[in-house]
């Protein structure tokens, strides 16, 4: 039960910073940068706090700096998320 | 005092306006010019609850039409319209922004309110759900600063920006910092104001100053110098100006332009209760002397026109004193948009251009029946035939903010 998957970010990134003129979201987009989409930190502020209420879990202060690429981010915070089950 | 060689005035080379009197310079200038009236019932919240359901909005405005989706998710919508505004000013100088020093452009709007809207939302979630709730967009859309921040980035201008909060005089002061700036090493500046706070949030905070109209009729509510006078409305949008160092626009080959900016001053009026007097007078005196002309080489004044009677007399007298009895024509276009607060000079300058351009002064419109002793010569009925030389506008923010700009006709390119 809830894992975390590319589709939920890419929800959480186009519902709350908004969609991204530099790629395509729905491409292959796992292991290209946030800055190379076209996302700054504060759109990765948002997915954090969005990831909080959503699922009840308290990520760190410097969550995002473990969070290059989307690839990276669901890792993250699957990793999160299976350390609130325990 | 003035500087004599007026060549080297700051340059009007491009305008953007998204008011209530309509999207475009010459779609506003229009209905300006045929005394239409951008005030009706607020349609961006269900005012029925409010004393105050009267404003100027801005007529069939959608944020995407001109702006990509992840700039409208997170800015307010008075930044909407600010980023708007710049975008068909920047067009209408002709500005490739690629071929100028990214240093050498700077930003400098005025801003009223900030983004309410958006905060207003944001605080919704804070006190019906929790801190965690509250969007991190939060942070760079609510504050003043937010248009002036967005317009840098979203057209690369590394030079100097800044936001001036002057209420309604906002615009005019922000004009004045952009002759600074020109003066001191920026060749362009992005200049003038918006302001865009018709929600429940905004319209409380602006009703707490006692002077908003509670007259329901949307023709009779926002009368400026007439004896029915009751107070003013407030609207939304405002006016985006491109302004070049004269060496700049020739060097670029932007030709002569809408005008320049010929003197300005700023006032503050002191304290309620102060024996002293407000401090408009001296204000259009020194911008006067700024400009390097006298009273009678002025065409029309902009009036600030606050249709708060105490306020009215109070400007009326100070035009009087200077120019002499009804000796300068007045108008205050503004009565058909209501007070756009931190867009609201930037407007009146924008409309002032184009009289001078067009040589016709507009009308004060639904004002019928001026007070007799207000000594002003308020131009009514119609617009007026006038080779305007200079125009003077004038602008008041509530707490005491003064300012008095003097625009000039193009100088030959």
């Amino acid at each position: 039960m809830n894992q975390f998957t590319v589709d939920d970010l890419k929800e959480i990134l186009r519902s709350s910073a908004g969609d991204t003129e530099e790629a395509d979201l729905d491409g292959d987009i796992g292991g290209v940068s946030f800055d190379e989409l076209g996302y700054d930190s504060l759109a990765l502020l948002e997915v954090c706090r969005q990831v909080e209420t959503r699922y009840g879990v308290e990520l760190s202060g410097d969550a995002v700096a473990e969070m290059p690429t989307p690839a990276e981010a669901v890792e993250y915070i699957n990793d999160v998320l299976a350390k609130a089950r325990i | 005092m003035g500087r004599s060689d007026t060549s080297s005035r700051p340059v009007v080379t491009g305008m953007g306006v998204l008011a209530p009197t309509g999207i475009g310079l010459e779609a506003h200038w229009q209905a300006v010019l045929d005394g239409k009236s951008g005030i009706g019932t607020i349609t961006r919240f269900d005012p029925a609850s409010y004393p105050v359901r009267l404003a100027g909005q801005v007529p069939g405005f959608s944020a995407g039409d001109h702006l990509p989706e992840r700039l409208q998710k997170q800015t307010d919508h008075w930044t909407h319209l600010g980023l708007a505004a710049t975008g068909a000013a920047l067009e209408d100088a002709g500005v490739r922004t690629g071929e100028l020093d990214e240093y050498e452009m700077a930003v400098v709007t005025a801003s009223s309110s900030g983004g309410t809207e958006f905060g207003q939302h944001e605080m919704e979630r804070l006190y019906l759900k929790g801190p965690a709730w509250v969007g991190a967009y939060q942070s760079i859309a609510w504050f003043y600063a937010a248009s002036t921040g967005q317009i840098s980035i979203r057209h690369g201008m590394r030079g100097s920006c800044g936001v001036v909060c002057a209420e309604q005089a906002g615009g005019l002061e922000a004009l004045g910092q952009a002759r600074r700036l020109l003066r001191s090493g920026s060749r362009l500046v992005v200049s003038g104001g918006t302001d865009g706070s018709l929600c429940p949030y905004g319209l409380v905070a602006q009703m707490a100053n006692g002077r908003l109209s509670t007259v329901a009729n949307p023709h009779r509510a926002y009368l400026p110098f007439d004896a029915d006078a009751s107070g003013y409305l407030p609207g939304e949008g405002g006016a985006i100006l491109i302004v070049e160092s004269a060496a700049g626009a020739a060097d670029r080959g932007a030709g002569p332009g809408y005008g320049t900016i010929a003197g300005h001053a700023a006032g503050f009026d002191p304290p309620p209760g102060s024996a002293r007097p407000p401090a408009l007078r001296a204000t259009i005196e020194r911008a006067l002397a700024d400009a390097g002309i006298l009273p009678s080489d002025v065409d029309v004044v902009f009036a600030d026109a606050a249709g708060v009677p105490e306020d009215d007399l109070a400007e009326a007298r100070a035009i009087a004193e200077v120019f002499g009895p009804r000796a300068v024509p007045v108008t205050a276009p503004k009565a058909l948009t209501g007070r756009l607060y931190g867009g609201g000079a930037a407007l009146d300058v924008a409309t002032a251009l184009l009289a001078i351009r067009d040589g016709v002064i507009p009308h004060t419109a639904g004002t019928t029946r001026p007070r007799a002793d207000y000594e002003i010569d308020l131009v009514l009925q119609e617009p007026r035939e006038a080779r305007v030389r200079h125009a003077l506008v004038l602008a008041r923010g509530y707490g005491g903010f003064c300012g008095a700009l003097v625009l000039a006709r193009p100088e030959p390119a």
